[in-house]
């Protein structure tokens, strides 16, 4: 889960991280009442999104004065901004961190993330702050200083003074970045993130180190016994129908095709995603209905494939496994009397009862084309859509 | 065939749940020998596929020399279930559980350092030697005994791979799901590494999937050490980065993962790739027919 910018400073304010003073605006007015609240002669307005790179798109501005506050908080409020990370379609601005202007004498780069080979969660540090994190981690890795840390034992001091050094910092500074350090990995730990970044972390012109921005990221499997983080969840961030397929318990991601795909597995939704490509079409959504396609969670996802206008055809893909694939085919003909389907239904059955299961369909009043082998699905199926 | 023979003697941890009994009894349907289930509280008790149950893993390797486990256990106590089948040093522990915390999963790894035994999972369909023994949720009917590995990191594309395969006449030695979380008990490297030793295994199927770099170092690892032929598929080439598809695991973050990268390093190591889904049994006949 992700959650925006000024909640994850939020966090860091409750575990003793140093952040900029600021509060969140979700109207002009709110955000020059935040900004007048703030003992500051300068201001940062800055757009609350799911996604980075919004400097380059016009997403934060330095205020010299409240008026500023104000002209910005106009302009960003309800803009669309296009990142790197949010796609073409960009994403509407409905909440707005008002901050305090911050000296900065230099920006450095701080993050925690899972290192999958060593089975352990890293610090990392570069002074290449500011930049594209990955960009600095592909031409220079040398840049990137890690620490990784033993679960039994946590963040040690020494860990710590060793990313603070690596950081070119000195005298004071050493102790304040060991002490933020600490607080950063305990905020992390406590609330079962999957990632913290920091970019920048800057020194400001006093001295003082500080968390100029804040991205944290958590892990869904966790989230059952995190319900403080799981409250800060924005569903406006997410895509509707991907909410609504959340609650059936359904995985569904929406992507840019028009062959709309129902498989079991996610693996086999991948290579079901995959294959359709191939053969020249271009896959709609991922969509996972799990170990149980009953008539429930096939109708739900007929209904979560079919919101979406673009599609043009539906590929069911089921390997029966535990699951028979006459109770799918069942379940097929079952949903299809509750939600309209007006494209053309593929279907593939494979594995447990496939016959009889093919046969259910091809005996129903329903029109599906029925194939037996993966190719043939995809082949079916971008035919259909080129007719 | 590797990891599970005719010598496994397993115990089932989470047997009264309504999947641990369910398997258990698929289980025994096909001939593994379940010789125990675990349910705290509940020791003493038989199930009614005629399993008797303990209180505790060690119980059941003192009692019925249980050797290996297979955890059905609910996520928030599923880390606590990998590490008592540690504790009792059996050789061997499945957990098919998916949605274990990854701190969770951690501090699980840190706890094994060391140890005997041996973890496949989590997050996984489990373990099949066609004819020995079937541990785990996969289908036993698909499969057929013979001389190909398979090794996935999803369960149903590994069930259509075993499909295709089976309805070449190919039959596999052992069928490993390795499991679609980031933090795993044995990755390819491991199991390549079994397989190479095994004379009952002549070639390896092995399907990977967008986000890590777990295919990537056991491209490298098996163009040094493996003696077999190896045929691969990587699933995901349409994902999106930054989204995770259904898996924990499976994630394109930081511009790493993606497929392209890892088939480039398969091929790179000589390894041939299958670039549809649907031809991976095709490609492994034609490879074993050379």
């Amino acid at each position: 889960m992700n959650i925006h910018e000024y909640q994850a400073k939020e966090i860091f304010r409750k575990y003793n991280v140093p952040v900029p003073n600021g509060g969140v605006a979700y109207s002009v007015e709110e955000a020059l009442n935040v900004a007048k609240s703030l003992d500051s002669s300068i201001f940062v307005v800055k757009a609350q999104i799911h996604a980075g790179g919004r400097g380059k798109a016009g997403g934060v501005k330095i205020a010299k004065n409240l008026d500023e506050v104000t002209l910005h908080a106009n302009e960003i409020l309800g803009k669309t901004l296009v990142t790197h990370q949010t796609g073409p379609a960009g994403k509407t601005v409905g909440r707005l961190l008002v901050e305090e202007g911050i000296d900065i004498a230099r920006e450095l780069y701080m993050g925690i993330v899972l290192d999958r080979q060593t089975g352990q969660f890293v610090f990392m540090v570069s002074v290449e702050g500011g930049m594209e994190i990955e960009k600095v981690a592909s031409e220079t890795p040398e840049k990137i200083i890690k620490e990784w840390i033993e679960p039994g034992m946590g963040l040690q001091a020494f860990q710590a003074r060793k990313l603070a050094y690596a950081l070119g910092l000195q005298g004071v500074q050493v102790r304040e970045a060991v002490k933020f350090m600490f607080a950063l990995w305990n905020a992390f730990n406590a609330s079962d993130a999957s990632l913290v970044e920091i970019n920048p972390l800057v020194v400001t012109g006093n001295g003082h180190v500080m968390a100029l921005d804040a991205k944290m990221n958590f892990d869904d499997n966790a989230l059952y016994r995190q319900a403080e983080i799981l409250e800060y969840r924005d569903l406006s961030e997410e895509e509707p129908s991907e909410v609504e397929a959340s609650s059936y318990n359904l995985n569904y991601i929406k992507l840019d095709g028009n062959v709309g795909c129902m498989v079991n597995g996610a693996g086999l939704a991948m290579g079901t995603m995959d294959i359709i490509k191939l053969y020249g079409g271009e896959p709609a959504n991922f969509l996972d209905v799990g170990g149980v396609a009953n008539p429930d969670t096939v109708s739900n996802g007929f209904r979560i494939i079919m919101s979406d206008s673009n599609v043009k055809a539906v590929l069911i893909n089921i390997f029966g496994g535990i699951v028979r694939c006459d109770r799918v085919a069942m379940g097929i003909i079952l949903a299809l009397e509750k939600v309209k389907v007006n494209v053309p239904i593929v279907v593939r059955l494979a594995g447990t009862n496939a016959e009889e299961g093919a046969r259910l369909l091809a005996n129903s009043d329903i029109d599906f084309i029925v194939a037996t082998s993966l190719a043939e699905a995809a082949e079916k199926v971008t035919a259909a859509i080129k007719e | 065939m590797i990891l599970v023979n005719n010598d496994t003697k397993l115990v089932v941890q989470g047997i009264t749940g309504s999947e641990g009994s369910f398997h258990t009894a698929q289980m025994l349907e096909y001939g593994t020998q379940v010789v125990a289930g675990v349910t705290p509280g509940k020791g003493g008790q038989t199930t009614e596929t005629g399993v008797p149950i303990f209180n505790t893993v060690q119980e059941a390797k003192d009692k019925v020399q249980a050797n290996t486990s297979v955890i059905f256990v609910p996520p928030p106590f599923a880390a606590d279930a990998i590490m008592e089948a540690v504790d009792a040093e059996l050789d061997l522990v499945i957990c098919i559980t998916e949605g274990i915390p990854t701190s969770d999963m951690v501090k699980v790894h840190e706890y094994m350092a060391g140890k005997k035994t041996r973890m496949v999972g989590p997050n996984c369909p489990g373990v099949i030697s066609p004819g020995a023994g079937k541990i785990g949720i996969m289908p036993g009917f698909i499969h057929q005994e013979g001389k190909v590995g398979v090794i996935s990191r999803s369960g149903t594309l590994t069930y259509e791979a075993v499909h295709q395969l089976s309805s070449r006449g190919i039959g596999q030695s052992t069928c490993i799901g390795i499991g679609g979380d980031p933090i795993i008990g044995s990755n390819f490297i491991d199991l390549l590494d079994l397989f190479n030793q095994d004379e009952g295994t002549e070639a390896v199927v092995m399907i990977g999937e967008i986000g890590g770099t777990a295919e990537e170092e056991a491209a490298e690892w098996a163009q040094k050490n493996f003696t077999k032929p190896i045929v691969a598929f990587i699933a995901g080439t349409t994902a999106p980065p930054g989204r995770r598809m259904g898996h924990a695991g499976a994630i394109i973050s930081g511009g790493k993962g993606t497929a392209s990268d890892k088939i480039a390093a398969l091929k790179a190591a000589g390894i041939a790739v299958s670039e549809s889904p649907a031809g991976i049994g095709e490609l492994m006949e034609e490879i074993l027919k050379k």
